[in-house]
């Protein structure tokens, strides 16, 4: 009896296909590259400062926590680094190093470990970091004054926050191809749209991220941008510039789709993704603050688990 | 085996194995040395049994433990009994294993021979409640189960495996005249057969409808081809046989006309053997062989960690030991090497959604997993459709948290059934 063979005795299903979360976050911060890159062509060394701290501080916050908490170390799965890395790309160029510590602090611990680690936060972590951060510290974020030593050879004038104090005149010289391929200033990761974009096709492509959160996103966007525009286009730009400025693409491609805060239910996803579209441009056009964003996404992430209780009729209700 | 596909804008689908067209004849194993038969009987130490170690049993004697159950195995083989003894097997089920050692030449018992002249329900109840394929013979006379339609299924129920299309193909013949005497024995005329395409044509001048399922797995669950089928639904926590409609697998009813028109109890059982490198092959051995005869046969060698499953990759069971029996409904063997056993995990869920996409049944597993993780099996149950899960073990399969999903579900309901 004893020396029988030991096999190893399982539940079944007894095949995986071998996807994993490290897969899922690699590729995401894979996509994410092309931007990140572009940022760093343009800002030099002290955006490379600002990703390379945002990311190994965000590593260390996760495994501090996991250490605290004693809980399995988390790190190898690469959220960590993933959030680490959304963060910076949102950050301005030339934040402080005490700005970017601060916000991947609130990231990973507020946003993430409390609610439990990956999966249980309610809200992207990233946005939650970057949130707090623009209402506490809101002069690190007046992208003009923050690129103020920057000359790169084209208009070097935030267009949101031209848009919001000038009006639409001040934008006119911006054309939607400049936009697309990068020549406006802005936050390290969000200035390249057509990178943004190309990350976000393949993430599509590969399933990664669900593409009814980003279509419906961009989608809302653009239809709410031209119902102002029509009823108004001396007072608000047009949709295509309200898409390719600010963090518009970075939201619907890359904070928007964050698994844990966005609905997985076929009809949810479209109302949170639209849902954040409209209230974007709400804010923009008639709030208070130059970007929406960051908000718009946090207030769709508050409605999520509402939204997903509309789901399908499960086979054997109803009886 | 199956990996997630590089390009993913759609769910992925699974396709069933279809048999192929060049598929030889199973290979047929030795009589084994000795079988061991699971009788459905939880072992009681105190109880005097009828039957007892050192009894001669000839194949296709009956062999129960008392008058008064009506529990029994079929002798596969001519021998001697050598121990009787409780074996428990998944969830704590319990039945009693009759070993039974050969001898030296096979004898046929003729006990079934007298009645199989009459074919009868009680006859079918008494002698082939666990012929090869296991044909719920027992629920026409279970009076709360008013089965109405009987489906035959020639397709199987799960991946990788051709076993029941095996039978669909070699024995058509003994499958019209089991269909015949199911028709007389129970008085049913609703006999539905469930077919993939290509064997359409196999089956044709069968006198019964034949409906087509898809070969997306899990299409052939018997669920699925209620709702897709059928157009019937099956409320959640039922049966299919609650709502009057039972399922016989192809081999089952070959077993049933074979047995009629012989006289003789089928023993053997078609199987499908998959190997370490993926490799199939079918193999034809008696029900209760060891599975380590089986190995010794085809050569496989076994080795420290690998994994041995019984039945099929998707809702099949692990097995712990070699000497594990062939089981009237093991459609299938499968062998994984230590390297290719993929470990589950115990991740939080992510809420990627891979679950929900991939539902047949549309359970919100991304909540449901939550709440079974929680241990709060009655508020999973109630809010979250735990009962209304088939079973096909999909989720688990697509979980990128690699959680064991299909199992917390299988514990759940487990769980509050016992309650």
């Amino acid at each position: 009896m004893f020396d029988q063979k030991k096999f190893v005795v399982s539940h079944a299903p007894f095949l995986h296909d071998e996807s994993r979360i490290s897969e899922r976050s690699y590729n995401i911060m894979l996509a994410a590259l092309p931007a990140v890159l572009f940022g760093l062509v343009h800002y030099g060394i002290p955006a490379l400062g600002v990703v390379s701290l945002s990311i190994s501080s965000s590593i260390i916050w996760e495994f501090l926590m996991n250490y605290v908490t004693k809980r399995p170390k988390s790190i190898g799965d690469g959220n960590a680094a993933l959030i680490g890395l959304l963060f910076a790309m949102l950050l301005p160029a030339t934040s402080p190093w005490w700005l970017v510590l601060t916000g991947t602090f609130v990231s990973v611990v507020i946003g993430k470990q409390i609610f439990g680690g990956i999966g249980g936060n309610p809200f992207n972590p990233a946005l939650i970091g970057i949130a707090i951060l623009m209402v506490s510290w809101k002069n690190f974020f007046d992208f003009d004054d923050a690129l103020l030593n920057y000359d790169l050879g084209f208009i070097m004038v935030y267009p949101l926050a031209a848009l919001k104090h000038f009006g639409v005149s001040a934008v006119d010289s911006f054309t939607i191809s400049d936009l697309l391929l990068g020549r406006q200033i802005g936050a390290i990761g969000t200035t390249f749209g057509i990178g943004i974009i190309a990350g976000g096709i393949y993430l599509i492509i590969r399933g990664f991220i669900r593409w009814e959160i980003s279509l419906s996103f961009l989608a809302g966007v653009l239809i709410t941008a031209l119902i102002f525009d029509l009823y108004d286009s001396t007072r608000y730009a047009g949709p295509f510039f309200h898409l390719l400025t600010g963090y518009t693409l970075i939201g619907a491609f890359f904070l928007a789709t964050e698994d844990s805060s966005s609905p997985v239910n076929f009809i949810p996803m479209f109302i949170y993704g639209a849902g954040g579209g409209i209230m974007t441009v709400l804010i923009r056009n008639i709030g208070a603050h130059v970007d929406g964003v960051v908000f718009a996404v946090i207030l769709m992430n508050i409605a999520n688990p509402l939204l997903d209780k509309i789901r399908p009729k499960a086979i054997g209700k109803g009886f | 085996m199956l990996k997630r596909s590089f390009i993913r804008l759609t769910k992925p689908r699974f396709k069933n194995e279809l048999l192929p067209d060049t598929q030889t004849e199973p290979q047929k194993i030795s009589t084994p040395k000795k079988v061991t038969l699971l009788l459905d009987n939880s072992f009681d130490q105190k109880e005097v049994f009828l039957l007892k170690e050192g009894d001669k049993v000839k194949t296709g004697r009956k062999l129960f433990l008392s008058k008064d159950s009506d529990t029994y195995v079929i002798s596969t083989i001519t021998g001697t009994v050598t121990s009787i003894s409780p074996y428990t097997g998944d969830f704590g089920d319990t039945y009693t294993a009759i070993s039974i050692v050969a001898g030296e030449e096979e004898e046929i018992d003729d006990e079934f021979e007298k009645y199989c002249k009459e074919p009868n329900l009680d006859v079918a109840k008494k002698f082939l409640a666990c012929v090869p394929g296991n044909p719920p013979i027992n629920l026409f006379s279970d009076p709360d189960k008013r089965i109405n339609t009987i489906v035959i299924c020639g397709v199987d129920s799960d991946l990788l495996i051709t076993t029941r299309q095996y039978a669909v193909k070699s024995d058509i013949e003994a499958i019209k005249s089991g269909i015949h005497f199911l028709k007389k024995i129970t008085g049913i005329d609703n006999i539905i057969m469930a077919a993939h395409r290509n064997q359409i044509q196999e089956c044709g001048d069968t006198d019964i409808e034949i409906k087509e399922v898809n070969s997306d797995y899990p299409s052939t669950h018997p669920h699925l081809i209620m709702k897709d089928i059928l157009g019937q639904s099956v409320p959640e926590g039922r049966s299919c046989e609650d709502v009057g409609v039972c399922f016989f697998s192809a081999e089952a009813i070959a077993a049933i006309g074979n047995a009629f028109n012989n006289g003789k109890i089928p023993v053997t059982k078609n199987l499908t053997l998959i190997k370490k490198d993926g490799s199939k092959m079918m193999v034809s051995t008696r029900i209760g062989t060891p599975i380590s005869e089986i190995f010794d046969a085809f050569e496989v060698t076994l080795n420290e960690k690998d994994r041995i499953i019984a039945g099929g990759p998707m809702t099949g069971s692990a097995v712990f030991s070699e000497d594990y029996p062939i089981q009237p409904d093991t459609d299938a063997i499968i062998v994984q090497d230590k390297d290719s056993v993929k470990k589950v995990l115990d991740n939080p869920c992510i809420n990627c959604g891979e679950c929900i996409r991939i539902c047949p049944a549309k359970v919100p597993i991304n909540m449901l997993i939550r709440f079974l993780q929680a241990g709060q099996y009655g508020t999973a149950a109630e809010q979250y459709d735990l009962f209304s899960c088939i079973e096909c073990g999909l989720c688990s399969f697509v979980c990128i948290s690699r959680i064991p999903i299909f199992q917390y579900i299988r514990l759940a309901k487990y769980e509050l059934r016992s309650d």
